[in-house]
């Protein structure tokens, strides 16, 4: 067996670990739940009147349904992050991975296994969100194309999220401290376009908001599911995926490979 | 596996590891025959657990070489890794799954093919008695469950050379019991095995070699014969079984500490030949009837608190 296929044959074994954690304390229902019961909430509670101030041809509530879902799904990958750390973290502290590490095991496998195991986590978690969004009267006017690339943009955000939440669960020493490092990133949905437009925010929030990497991604996704221009911002969002997984890549994968005892 | 080692199964010489400016290891060298026990012994703190970790190549010596299997720690980790198994001081097991799956994952990572990862993890359940729990999560486990699936886990790859670090500390007598016969018969099949421990007994019983770990350095090593030697203590007991025998005995050794309930007396000695000769025509030449004679060397806790008083002493100073 060469060093390659080695590589995948290790990943696949960690990944199926990983997914049998996830099967046996699914966290899937904490990583949709939450967004979930937002969606409800700025939805019923205060969607008529955040709707209104949007001045769409729906009016008050279904307007901002439209508006806020791509917001919701992108908070939804942010949040993941949680249960990406808590498990590096937990793997961590649990001494398995000085196991691993005193194995002939290819080394970047363990890492791959995460990463995979919670990319997919994160997705099913966006379906469950994309469809109680349709149940309360979300109604995208995407075709195939435009899903698969709303789809795909999800994924690649997730992907370099997953990278950087392994990094943070490296960090640090206790599972507590793995749930709260996140926490910044589900903040970044809100101080962006993902629930209301920036122009309404005051300076200098509003120009933090323009230039802070969710807000494309937001866009983006809008655009996708709704129909109306992507343009720059896709391209912006793309850039943005990138230099997450790259940045998040590096940084998970120098910390793996640093001593474990300093 | 690898096949049979022409040198040592572990040799080490000159290892050296500090955290930050606190020093662990001060030139440490270790020398471990093929298909023997190797204990290193000492207190906490005293850089047992670091010892393991270098030389199962989990973190990197600051300076010195070390060998395992014939491979270079440093230069060929990944031969090293495929030679050895490890059992760390805290279990090293997977919480979330089943003993079983525990015991499959292993298997998978050694690519052994699922068959055989199957009948492997069974004769190990088997035989580490764990068949009832194989199915439970491991939340069910006790802590000596926990370390004897621990130690299948390790023994999944059929390792020639297994680091045991403490692997009884808190455990249950009876569980003590249980790990020091699974050791003892992982040596009978001709495995090599280096273990850590702070209890003197376990040394003494598990081990063909001993090394004093004090103060980042080796302050002694050898058989536990050898050891028990270092220090003075030891004697002679001779038990009497009447009165007039034992008053003829205090006559014949006026030097020797008595026990007038007991009808024993104590004489110095090193636990030699000689001095037992020494003693035999003594009584020979007085016509001493005894009813018992033992030779009592001292324990390893003599030794031990022999050997590393001195630096205390020092330290305090």
């Amino acid at each position: 067996m060469n060093a390659f296929t080695a590589y995948l044959t290790d990943s696949a074994t960690l990944l199926r670990r990983n997914l049998r954690h996830m099967r046996r304390y699914p966290m899937v229902f904490f990583i949709a739940g939450v967004p979930i019961v937002l969606l409800l909430l700025f939805v019923f509670v205060l969607g008529g009147t955040l709707g209104a101030g949007l001045g769409g041809s729906l009016g008050g509530r279904a307007d901002y349904v439209a508006y806020v879902t791509p917001g919701i799904v992108l908070f939804t990958v942010a949040g993941a992050a949680q249960g990406t750390a808590i498990s590096i973290a937990m793997d961590l502290t649990e001494g398995i991975v000085a196991r691993f590490r005193t194995m002939p095991i290819s080394r970047a496998s363990f890492l791959t296994g995460h990463v995979v195991a919670n990319v997919l986590q994160t997705m099913v978690s966006v379906v469950l969100v994309v469809a109680v969004a349709i149940a309360i009267g979300f109604r995208p006017t995407a075709g195939v194309v435009e899903w698969t690339a709303a789809f795909a943009l999800l994924a690649l955000v997730a992907l370099g999220i997953t990278w950087i939440s392994v990094a943070l669960g490296m960090l640090t020493k206790s599972v507590e401290t793995a749930s709260n490092l996140p926490m910044p990133l589900m903040l970044l949905p809100f101080l962006g376009s993902g629930f209301v437009p920036t122009d309404s925010m005051p300076e200098p929030l509003r120009t933090f908001a323009d230039l802070q990497p969710f807000t494309p991604l937001i866009e983006t996704l809008r655009g996708l599911l709704l129909g109306g221009d992507v343009g720059t911002s896709g391209l912006v969002a793309a850039g943005w995926c990138l230099v997450t997984i790259v940045v998040g890549w590096v940084w998970a994968t120098r910390l793996y490979e640093r001593d474990p005892a300093r | 596996m690898s096949g049979p080692l022409a040198g040592p199964a572990i040799r080490a010489v000159g290892l050296r590891r500090s955290y930050g400016s606190h020093l662990v290891l001060d030139g440490i060298d270790l020398e471990v025959a093929a298909g023997t026990v190797f204990a290193l012994l000492g207190p906490n703190g005293a850089g047992k657990t670091t010892t393991v970790h270098i030389l199962s190549t989990l973190i990197a010596a600051d300076d010195g070489d070390a060998w395992v299997a014939g491979h270079d720690v440093r230069r060929d980790p990944e031969a090293v890794r495929a030679s050895i198994g490890v059992t760390g001081q805290f279990s090293a097991v997977d919480g979330l799954l089943t003993g079983e799956e525990n015991l499959i994952l292993m298997a998978d990572l050694r690519h052994l093919g699922r068959a055989e990862g199957r009948r492997r993890a069974a004769e190990l359940l088997e035989r580490f008695d764990l068949v009832e729990a194989a199915t439970k999560p491991l939340a069910a486990f006790s802590g000596g469950m926990r370390r004897r699936l621990d130690l299948a886990m390790t023994l999944v790859g059929d390792p020639r050379i297994i680091f045991l670090d403490e692997p009884t500390a808190g455990l249950d007598p009876r569980s003590r019991r249980v790990m020091w016969q699974i050791v003892r018969e992982l040596v009978a099949s001709g495995v090599t095995i280096f273990l850590t421990t702070q209890y003197l007994e376990e040394a003494d019983r598990l081990a063909d070699r001993i090394a004093l770990l004090h103060q980042a350095r080796i302050v002694a090593e050898g058989t536990p014969t050898e050891l028990k030697r270092l220090v003075p203590g030891g004697h002679i007991r001779l038990r009497f079984t009447d009165v007039a025998a034992f008053a003829r005995g205090t006559r014949a050794f006026s030097g020797a500490v008595r026990d007038d309930d007991g009808l024993t007396l104590d004489i110095a000695s090193d636990g030699g030949p000689r001095s037992l000769r020494t003693v035999l025509d003594a009584l020979d030449h007085a016509s001493v009837e005894v009813g018992e004679l033992s030779v009592q060397t001292p324990d390893l806790d003599d030794v031990f608190l022999a050997l590393t008083h001195d630096d205390r002493k020092a330290a305090a100073r």
